[in-house]
């Protein structure tokens, strides 16, 4: 297990190497220049602000101070906004947009699991129907415009949230719903038919026929071995969690990482693009490799082996 | 297990929840306090905006935007401030004498403080200008301050720092020479370039402007910096130190970042903003009809022109025929009634009807003249040698922006219904799009300007020969040579004059297209007053009140 550890964490240091260079010619090769003006600045003036960032440089030096930097975890000053440090964006918007994105990854499990397990134990009845109509909403509707709806009716009409903001827990709410509401159906989903494969199976009707509960047999039994394929997807859900946040955030306004990575990339904002790209690869890996762990957990039968796949 | 998952999952939850305090927002916590105490205190007038984003710059020499703007007006005060008119009057500046020939001016300071209690000097001054020109600082706008001899020689690496023709005589006395004449200077020393900054703390620490919340940040306006979290919120309390402080009505402002427009729209319909509008957000474009209809919306001219500009250095927009076609060409009022809505003034000429003497719209062209627009096409078509519009195709290019956008298409659909020229449109980000106006790689391309002080030559200067701003490769002798001489004129109406000829000149060869001059739009909750934006788009927090 530690082996199988070690061995992840040096592919993953390879493949920030690999994301790191390549955000750093692509950022490079796309046109545009983050000291661009519309007025007119006297050369000397464009000189000397690109000697104070480094970019009078040749390419290689460029590209291996910013390597050093990189594992050092200095990212440097902001292009456009020049008082702020990437580092102090990221460190104060992160613990926002963590705070969403789980509050959305919890809702959208919770909710997701609650809803198939309820429409499988339902097969063809109308609570299965009624589920499948709010599954094919939620996947169908995008979050933006989800989030627009909650925010006219609940917020403005009813009054019943804040508009906009991030002062304390009646904010977030939601927000986390309007990003979670896709995840969430394609959870129920999942949960449904995997759900419906298990309560089929031999092992279940065994368990039936010893006359245990129905709730015991769903809970206990069906229910564990269903959520293998939720766990899988667990992974890309933090990915779409966090790349669907920024969206959010402009329309609840809140001051979390979303908008910089986005923002960052229009202004050519050099620093800040390195900086959150390079946050969030390791966000991701990191992610990737917490849910190959998980398996072990809930499957035993799946061992975490260095190197080669191990056998059922 | 299943109930030990559950568990597990919620304790992580509240764990982190608890642990990051919901997602730091002590930022939030600190100004509801600072807000409920003023509240015991009594007579709290406060006011609700709401910016796009942080500010890109707290320095007010650094600054190039209206959001930063607006902020360094209420934080800093220059030897004058703009009243809700735009008009200067002393601010800093007790008494300002001008020599006869306009070149020398002589501020008498008043006895002012800055907000920790410093005395503002002369000094604050000269150490300010000349810190915004030193070529090391990289500030974006030192050309704001070439009207200043020899400053313009030290901003481009080339005169040194001693020949900036600012002095501070004594404490009180500041004497600044200029290089020409120029009767908008007092408009000038109110904009956040030549404001001052505290020298001595300045001296101490020159990050004092990174950290808008520490004790370094010091200013010499009506208002203070009490707080600042980034992306989330501005707060500006009432500065007691202010030489004026009896003349300021709000102790608080609250400024709330909100990116989205309609979201800002929900807000205000919520009650939880009080103004909407230029300079701090905008309002969104779906409301402008409802907002006219309730007869809340208030439009005023700003002073700024919306145009195409034309790359005469290109094998096809060379030809004069084919600009002025294309400049006839277009519908400019049902473009500004289907299309922009802010009830803007259609552009015939450059300069905005906010300018003296150019309160009336020129009569350069008449606008949407298809028949002379065909007759000119014609003629451009013979001269480049081609016989039939079709042949031509046109690339207009414009910054990505979903109103830039419907601009470009109701016209390209003019010119291509009417002219029957072939239009292209090609959209790139901000960035890249000034490089590519720049560097010439267009045809037609979509230029804003707005006014930095109401004076026409803000605008005539653009299309100077070697004027910095001019992407558009034109070049007229006479005009540049008519622009110098209305530099050293001294007599109001000769040099309006001068200006017009030169406008003229600009119009005959129609280097640009220009499409409508800009308005300021606001909404307000009935309480506010005094809150309306000036010609340009400044709006000064010092007069606004409450009046529940």
């Amino acid at each position: 297990m530690i082996k199988y550890i070690g061995q992840r964490l040096i592919y993953i240091i390879i493949a920030l190497f690999i994301i790191i260079t390549a955000t750093f010619f692509l950022m490079r090769l796309a046109p545009g220049n983050p000291f661009a003006s519309e007025r007119a600045v006297p050369p000397a003036i464009q000189e000397s602000l690109n000697a104070k960032y480094g970019l009078d440089n040749p390419w290689y030096v460029q590209y291996g101070e910013y390597l050093l930097n990189t594992v050092q975890g200095d990212f440097g000053t902001s292009m456009k906004y020049k008082y702020r440090e990437t580092n102090d964006m990221i460190a104060e918007g992160f613990p926002i947009s963590m705070t969403l994105g789980l509050e959305a990854m919890f809702i959208a499990v919770g909710m997701g699991v609650l809803i198939g397990t309820i429409a499988a134990l339902f097969h063809n009845k109308w609570p299965d129907y009624v589920m499948s109509i709010v599954a094919v909403i939620g996947i169908s509707v995008p979050s933006f415009v989800m989030a627009s709806v909650l925010q006219y009716y609940l917020a403005l009409q009813a009054g019943w949230f804040p508009i906009a903001g991030w002062n304390g827990f009646i904010y977030s709410i939601l927000p986390a719903v309007a990003l979670a509401s896709t995840p969430m159906a394609f959870i129920a989903k999942l949960t449904r038919s995997s759900m419906l494969e298990e309560t089929n199976s031999e092992y279940v009707k065994m368990a039936k026929a010893k006359g245990i509960s129905k709730w015991v047999v769903t809970f206990k039994h069906a229910l564990r071995n269903a959520l293998l394929p939720v766990v899988t997807y667990l992974a890309p859900l933090t990915a779409g969690i966090i790349t669907g946040s920024f969206v959010i955030e402009e329309i609840f306004a809140i001051p979390g990482i979303g908008k910089y990575f986005v923002t960052s990339i229009t202004n050519r904002d050099y620093t800040v693009i390195m900086g959150t790209t390079v946050f969030y690869s390791i966000i991701l890996l990191l992610a990737v490799l917490i849910v190959d762990i998980l398996y072990s957990f809930i499957d035993p039968r799946i061992k975490l082996r260095g190197g080669k796949s191990s056998g059922k | 297990m299943k109930n030990f998952k559950a568990l597990l999952l919620f304790l992580t939850l509240t764990l982190v929840l608890a642990a990051c305090n919901f997602g730091g927002d002590s930022g939030g916590d600190t100004s509801e306090e600072s807000t409920s105490s003023e509240g015991e205190s009594g007579g709290n007038k406060s006011i609700n905006l709401s910016i796009a984003s942080d500010p890109p710059s707290f320095h007010p020499a650094l600054a190039t935007d209206t959001t930063s703007g607006a902020i360094m007006a209420s934080v800093f005060e220059g030897l004058t401030r703009l009243d809700p008119e735009g008009n200067p009057e002393p601010a800093m500046a007790e008494n300002i004498d001008v020599s006869e020939d306009g070149l020398t001016y002589t501020y008498t300071l008043r006895d002012a403080q800055w907000s920790n209690g410093d005395p503002v000097t002369a000094q604050d001054f000269e150490y300010a200008w000349k810190w915004a020109l030193d070529p090391e600082n990289a500030s974006d706008y030192a050309y704001q301050l070439y009207y200043i001899e020899g400053a313009e020689a030290y901003n481009s690496g080339e005169g040194s720092v001693d020949d900036v023709a600012v002095t501070a005589i004594d404490d009180q006395t500041l004497e600044v020479n200029l290089v020409n004449p120029t009767p908008y200077f007092d408009e000038l020393t109110a904009f956040y370039t030549y404001y001052p900054i505290n020298s001595t703390v300045a001296d101490e620490n020159p990050d004092w402007h990174t950290d808008p919340n520490g004790e370094d940040y010091i200013g010499n306006g009506p208002f203070t910096m009490e707080n600042f979290t980034s992306s989330d919120e501005i707060v500006l309390t009432k500065n007691d130190n202010y030489w004026d402080a009896e003349n300021v009505a709000l102790d608080t402002v609250n400024i709330d970042m909100v990116e989205s427009a309609a979201t800002a729209l929900n807000m205000y319909e919520a009650g939880e903003l009080d103004y909407l509008g230029s300079p701090f957000n905008t309002i969104d474009l779906n409301a402008l009809d409802r907002f006219r209809e309730d007869g809340t919306l208030n439009v005023s001219d700003q002073a700024g022109t919306y145009m195409y500009v034309f790359n005469t250095q290109d094998e096809v927009m060379q030809n004069e025929n084919i600009r002025k076609a294309l400049t006839l060409a277009i519908d400019r009022e049902g473009l500004i009634e289907n299309v922009t809505k802010g009830e803007q003034k259609p552009a015939t000429g450059l300069v905005p009807l906010t300018m003296e003497g150019f309160e009336e719209p020129g009569d350069y062209f008449e606008s949407n003249n298809i028949e002379e627009a065909k007759a000119a096409l014609e003629t451009g078509l013979e001269e480049l040698g081609m016989s039939d519009p079709s042949e031509l195709t046109v690339a207009l290019s414009y910054n990505t922006d979903e109103a830039h956008a419907a601009v470009a298409q109701f016209i390209q659909q003019g010119w291509a219904e009417n002219l029957g020229i072939d239009i292209t449109l090609d959209n790139a980000e901000w960035q890249v799009y000034l490089e590519t106006l720049d560097s010439g790689e267009y045809q037609v391309g979509r230029y804003g300007w707005l006014g930095d002080f109401n004076d026409p030559i803000n605008f005539l200067e653009i299309f100077k020969t070697d004027g910095g701003n001019n992407d558009t490769g034109w070049t007229n002798e006479e005009y540049t040579q008519l622009l110098n001489d209305a530099a050293q004129e001294t007599d109001e109406a000769a040099r309006t004059e001068m200006m017009k000829e030169a406008e003229e000149i600009l119009m005959s060869e129609y280097p640009f297209a220009p499409i409508y001059f800009y308005t300021n739009l606001s909404v307000h909750e009935d309480t506010v007053q005094n809150m309306q934006a000036d010609p340009l788009g400044n709006v000064q927090l010092k007069y606004v009140d409450i009046q529940e």
